[in-house]
């Protein structure tokens, strides 16, 4: 980049390397900077949450029963008598290295319980957007360059009804008619009871494991029970995808450069695709990964509906057993997620689209 | 006939008499230009409907929400006296739903009261003090919306413990930061304008500069972004309803009420199917009703 400009401006003598580098640095300190404040701030928040809560971890740990020594050992045990700026501290210092603490419920790692659960969110949520993807992208493009007419208006009714709809509702509608009345898909679940273990789980995504495996009835089984959760999330981002990317196209559709290709004689396909879409891919990159994180979230209420055995099953169940540990340990996952792919996307932004440096 | 022609006239003068006439002829003409706005039109009515159905709810309500009648329950739809049939306890879901409008209402109104104005002292502060406070509050703002705000409600009520006003809070908690961002971009535009600078040289300190000229400025676009917003909110506090997280049984809350019909969906799918139309309309009433007013107040962002 650097040197195609110094290149054009034919300059004889170059900066210094360092001159050259600082402002590259400066951004990458600053960046790496707000992604540490961001972090800690989350991990500031779940710290707030886990200790304003109305359970006492240490009961939870001991039971009613236990005598006063054995509460007090279990209480310094935690590291509950010191400051609460140090148990901050070693807050992020557990977190650090992956330490949730132990599930109240199992008595096991959170970190491992999340380990176990979350290739299950990460196949739904990768299926949801790819389905998102493939249909949002064309329809929001051909509603832009057929603003008005029907398209344009089926679109922008799929997009509102995607606004308003309860996703928990939808899924149970789903679950009544294709599954109950229709029979066309599997039921709750991942797999069917008989396949259940069938495959060893190398990835956790149990499609890609069926397919190593080369067992291809336990794929199409896993298959069918995949397919309706994944795109009614994949209909939440296909009403936010198509949205954007008919905005996107049409400011790019009413820019100068694309009459001129006009008057060229450009065909209409190539005004389209060659010209505008090109000029949007961007934009639609970070939207996608926007619509990805959101996705990770809105699985935790579809996850329920299906007894998808995820991260949202997993918090809500500990949730509801006030299992604290596993709750702000999920959260603090899904919440990482989030914020790495929000920043994610706004680093491509900055690094692809000239006009936001 | 010529009383309200004149006052539509009145209304429509090019040379108001007062600051009032000019401000209620504005207000008259937004009105006409929202009014051509169909589908927005239609979300107004459904929303004055809910409020009307809230309010009169027992009268309109043909039963009793939380009276039981176990030997006639999950009756059918279009049942003598039931016309949206019963639940698994027997009670009237057509009852229940009307009732239900009330907790809908309530959150509705509940957020909107303490969201907005949260963001907006964050906002205005942080855009008109600048500087270090500047930072330090948009960078918590920051924090607090690259968080995954569902996820982040559910932690929060779990620490706080289940119930409708935990769950009001939750979702404020989660809610404010737009309206902060928001906020702080018109306080930086407003802060340097001219008229500013002259009641400064008057004598008027922070506090009445930021309350009385600036708040009355930001209030059209945070008006049209928590309408936007409204039905996040809704669908959010059915979510946590449907959790178990929200308002507690009996309570007739639309969420709950799902959730408890989710039991017998594939024989009994009413119980859960009705509730889940009646959270449909309310958020889709509010989503129409927010484009058009966006495309009133806001003409810029509309497309």
């Amino acid at each position: 980049m650097a040197l195609t400009e110094d290149n054009n401006r034919r300059r004889p003598q170059r900066a210094p390397l360092s001159e050259q580098l600082w402002p590259i640095a400066k951004t990458t300190l600053l960046t790496l900077g707000s992604i540490a404040v961001t972090l800690l701030g989350l991990l500031f928040i779940t710290f707030i949450i886990g200790r304003v809560m109305p359970i006492d971890p240490v009961l939870a740990i001991v039971g009613e029963r236990a005598s006063q020594s054995t509460y007090d050992a279990v209480y310094q045990q935690l590291g509950l008598d010191k400051p609460l700026l140090v148990q901050f501290l070693y807050y992020i210092w557990d977190v650090l290295h992956l330490d949730f603490g132990t599930s109240l419920l199992n008595a096991r790692p959170v970190s491992e319980d999340i380990a176990r659960v979350f290739p299950a969110t990460l196949e739904l949520a990768t299926l949801g957007i790819i389905f998102g993807i493939v249909l949002g992208v064309p329809l929001g493009v051909l509603a832009a360059v057929r603003k008005g007419s029907w398209i344009d208006q089926i679109a922008r009714v799929v997009a509102l009804v995607g606004y308003s709809m309860p996703i928990f509702w939808l899924g149970l509608m789903g679950l009544l008619i294709f599954y109950g009345i229709l029979g066309w898909v599997g039921g709750p679940g991942r797999v069917g009871i008989f396949y259940v273990d069938v495959v060893p789980s190398v990835t956790g995504l149990i499609l890609v494991d069926a397919a190593l495996d080369g067992n291809w009835d336990v794929f199409k089984d896993a298959f069918s029970h995949i397919i309706l959760p994944a795109s009614l999330l994949g209909y939440f981002s296909l009403a936010y995808i198509s949205r954007m990317t008919r905005s996107f196209m049409l400011e790019q559709l009413s820019a100068e450069y694309i009459t001129t290709a006009r008057v060229k004689g450009m065909s209409e396909w190539d005004v389209v695709w060659k010209h505008a879409f090109k000029n949007i891919r961007v934009q639609l990159i970070t939207v996608i990964a926007l619509s990805y994180a959101n996705l990770l979230e809105g699985s935790v209420l579809t996850e329920i509906i299906f007894s998808w055995p995820g991260i949202g099953s997993y918090i809500t169940t500990a949730l509801l057993s006030a299992d604290m540990n596993a709750v702000l340990g999920g959260t603090v996952v899904v919440g990482l997620i989030f914020i790495l792919l929000n920043i994610f996307s706004d680093l491509l932004y900055k690094v692809f689209d000239p006009r936001a440096k | 006939m010529s009383e309200t022609q004149t006052l539509r006239q009145w209304l429509l003068t090019e040379t108001p008499t007062s600051r009032r006439h000019a401000k209620l002829s504005a207000l008259y003409q937004g009105w006409l230009s929202f009014r051509s706005n169909t589908m927005a039109m239609v979300g107004l009515g459904i929303l004055i409907a809910l409020v009307l159905i809230a309010f009169a709810a027992p009268l309109l309500a043909p039963h009793d929400p939380f009276s039981q009648d176990l030997g006639n329950r999950l009756a059918p739809l279009g049942t003598e006296g039931h016309i949206f049939g019963t639940d698994s306890l027997g009670r009237d879901i057509l009852s229940r739903l009307i009732y239900g409008a009330r907790i809908t209402l309530y959150i509705v109104a509940l957020v909107a009261l303490i969201a907005p104005v949260a963001g907006l002292l964050v906002g205005t502060v942080s855009g008109y003090v600048g500087g270090w406070a500047d930072v330090v509050l948009m960078r918590i703002t920051d924090i607090f919306l690259a968080f995954p705000r569902l996820v982040l409600a559910l932690a929060f009520v779990a620490a706080l413990g289940a119930g409708i006003e935990n769950a009001v809070l939750a979702i404020s908690l989660t809610a404010w930061p737009p309206y902060a961002r928001i906020a702080r971009a018109e306080t930086l535009t407003i802060r340097s304008s001219d008229y500013i600078s002259a009641i400064k040289l008057q004598g008027a300190g922070p506090i009445r500069i930021i309350t009385k000229h600036i708040w009355p400025l930001c209030i059209s676009s945070l008006i049209v972004r928590v309408t936007l917003d409204m039905a996040g909110i809704i669908l959010a506090a059915a979510g946590l309803g449907f959790l178990g997280l929200g308002a507690q049984p009996p309570s007739p809350e639309w969420g709950a009420m799902i959730s408890e019909g989710r039991r017998f969906i594939l024989d009994h799918w009413w119980v859960a199917t009705v509730p889940g139309l009646a959270i449909f309309t309310v958020s889709l009433a509010f989503n129409l009703l927010g484009d058009g007013l966006r495309d009133v107040l806001d003409p810029k962002a509309g497309e």
